[in-house]
């Protein structure tokens, strides 16, 4: 039941894999349980169907790539254009569901490179104590104190447009949280009986760390990216709306909303679809986040 | 406490080195040619030469540091290379502003959430419960920039109660700036009119800033109360006879108090960074926008201004949380 009683041994036994299968059907029985995170992981499932075939379900694909039609200008929503059209006359459904493959894509990657340097530098810090812990750590707190999307603004101005300078940029400020995670369950799990066996086989460290203390912490990490892909895509979206970032005709649900702004009220609808698909993204990976935190992480459940 | 607070003021100072550096550093290395931008296209490359002299930035980068930390000490926060004024300056007239919308969301958010989360706890399970953790995780996910989109579609724009954006009328005279904080400024002059107008610009910025911190600081009054109402002592005043009032509003919440503090400092200095998209969105003129006009012209001087001055509140203000904690927690004994 609690997280502390199977990993303890070491992976690969039977009964260590037994244990898992039991822990991890508990786990799916637990989060069925909640209807929130079922909701969630009807959302992100559904966004991950969109990123994937989106530019395909798309009604008028060759707008995707940029094509416009200035004649159908700023149609409100019909049978023929659901979400209505825009200033250039491009559909807005079709932008919509291709905009998800970016948002997601860019708010997932952020996500996993943060999650890879937070790891590295944490475990190194959390491992090796003393000096290089305190350097470290004292770099992260100094980073985590920085404006994180001022910087990643002026870092993706600098690099210039695209999908991966954004990336890069936003990435540069996501790291520091893991850092502290990573770190605090690594000193946790140093002094386990499994980790002085393996040190007293002659494991070097970096062995130790990665074979053998690193897929025991999996789970914390885990639910952190996953609670941390919605605030990514928020981003993602931030940076478009200030208009650095992704170009057109490249749809971006942020940039979308940034241009729709130049025409309210009377079209309204430009801003409402790209801004409300935002949102959902978010809020599902935020209601799964949530939902796996309280099945991975027994200490935070209610 | 004397000696606490004392020494946590001298622990400050490495940071605001390192932050300094770091920021510096981080302006500094990235790639692209600021100086070629700022002279403009049809510049030749003497010119460009000149103006990098002229700033200082042909010398090595430790030198241009050196220079720069020295000048801050003076209060000299370097110049823009585009407008040629002092950032020093410019910040003065803009980080006010971003401050008085800060500080405005934070104390709608504190004034809601708390007393929002303390309902919440108890009347655990049952629907104001269940209503605001529903609110609370859709209050999170809401984009600031889209739902500062829909006030002013709904409240500027179809209704028309208040205004689209800026901060104060153009055509009406602004009070005497003395905090810079255009509401007090206005009270201070004893000039109601006034103040009821900057009310009204405030009023839709600081609450599309204020919904996240809001949905924050419910959640974790919720579960710090839910926590303390475990507590034996709460068990003994019950049984003592108090009313349940009195034990929630007398003992529980001062005791929940001290947790949702920590997330309400470290949701002020993430407010600070945050208000780019607000005040994109509401032309509200505050160091956000400052920030975008300078980064999108590769500006480095007000980008580093900013940033530090973000930094260095940030830092502040979680300094001055710690030590609020001994005035809410007398438990709390400084070493």
């Amino acid at each position: 039941m609690t997280e502390t009683a199977a990993p303890v041994t070491e992976r690969g036994s039977p009964g260590a894999l037994a244990a898992r299968l039991v822990n991890w059907r508990r786990g799916a029985y637990r989060f069925r349980q909640s209807r929130l995170s079922l909701i969630g992981l009807a959302i992100a499932a559904f966004l991950a169907f969109i990123a994937v075939f989106g530019p395909w379900l798309a009604p008028h694909q060759d707008q995707v790539a940029g094509a416009v039609d200035t004649a159908l200008r700023f149609r409100p929503p019909s049978w023929a254009f659901p979400f209505g059209t825009n200033d250039v006359g491009q559909d807005m459904l079709s932008l919509v569901l291709a905009g998800a493959r970016i948002s997601v894509l860019a708010g997932l990657a952020v996500v996993v490179i943060g999650a890879v340097i937070g790891t590295l530098v944490g475990a190194t810090a959390g491992y090796a104590g003393g000096l290089v812990d305190e350097t470290l750590m004292r770099f992260t707190d100094l980073t985590l104190t920085l404006p994180s999307l001022i910087l990643a603004m002026a870092i993706a101005a600098a690099l210039g447009p695209g999908i991966g300078n954004m990336i890069a940029a936003i990435a540069v400020s996501w790291w520091p949280g893991f850092a502290r995670l990573v770190r605090g369950e690594v000193i946790a799990k140093k002094h386990e009986a499994f980790v002085d066996a393996a040190r007293a086989a002659g494991a070097r460290p970096a062995r130790i760390v990665l074979r053998h203390i690193l897929p025991n912490i999996v789970s914390p990490v885990i639910v952190k990216m996953s609670l941390d892909v919605g605030f990514a895509i928020l981003t993602v979206a931030s940076l478009g709306f200030v208009g650095i970032g992704v170009l057109p005709p490249t749809p971006e649900w942020g940039s979308l909303l940034s241009v729709a702004r130049g025409y309210m009220p009377d079209y309204w609808w430009t801003a409402i679809f790209p801004g409300f698909a935002i949102f959902l993204a978010v809020f599902g990976f935020n209601l799964l986040g949530d939902g796996l935190r309280d099945v991975l992480d027994p200490k935070a459940r209610r | 406490m004397l000696r606490y607070t004392l020494r946590r003021l001298i622990l400050l100072i490495p940071v605001l080195v390192g932050l300094s550096v770091l920021v510096f550093a981080v302006a500094r290395l990235l790639p692209g040619d600021p100086v070629r931008l700022a002279a403009g296209p049809n510049a030749s490359e003497a010119e460009i030469r000149n103006l990098a002299t002229e700033f200082g930035l042909d010398r090595p980068l430790p030198v241009q540091y050196w220079s720069y930390a020295t000048g801050l000490l003076r209060g000299d926060w370097g110049v823009s290379i585009y407008t040629r004024r002092p950032v020093a300056e410019d910040l003065r007239i803009y980080l006010p502003a971003t401050l008085e919308l800060v500080v405005a969301a934070m104390l709608l958010a504190v004034m809601i959430g708390i007393p929002a989360g303390l309902f919440a706890a108890a009347h655990r399970d049952r629907w104001p419960d269940y209503a605001s953790r529903v609110f609370s995780l859709g209050a999170i996910s809401m984009p600031r920039f889209f739902l500062g989109l829909l006030l002013q579609l709904a409240f500027a724009m179809w209704l028309g109660w208040l205004p689209l954006g800026g901060r104060f009328p153009l055509t009406e005279d602004a009070p005497a700036t003395i905090t810079g904080f255009l509401t007090i400024d206005s009270l201070a002059a004893g000039d109601l009119h006034a103040f009821g107008l900057a009310l009204r610009y405030l009023a839709l910025p600081a609450f599309a800033m204020c919904l996240s911190p809001l949905a924050t600081i419910t959640r974790m009054m919720r579960a710090s109360t839910l926590e303390v109402l475990q507590q034996d002592y709460v068990l003994t005043a019950r049984a003592l006879g108090l009313s349940h009032r009195l034990i929630l509003f007398k003992y529980v919440a001062r005791n929940a108090l001290s947790a949702t503090l920590t997330i309400i400092g470290l949701y002020f200095g993430f407010l600070l960074g945050g208000t780019v998209l607000v005040e994109t969105v509401f032309d509200w003129p505050g160091i956000g926008l400052y920030a975008t006009k300078a980064i999108v012209t590769q500006d480095f001087m007000p980008v580093i201004g900013v940033t530090l001055s973000i930094g260095v509140l940030f830092v502040t203000v979680n300094l001055i949380v710690d030590l609020l904690y001994g005035v809410i927690n007398p438990k709390v004994r400084y070493e």
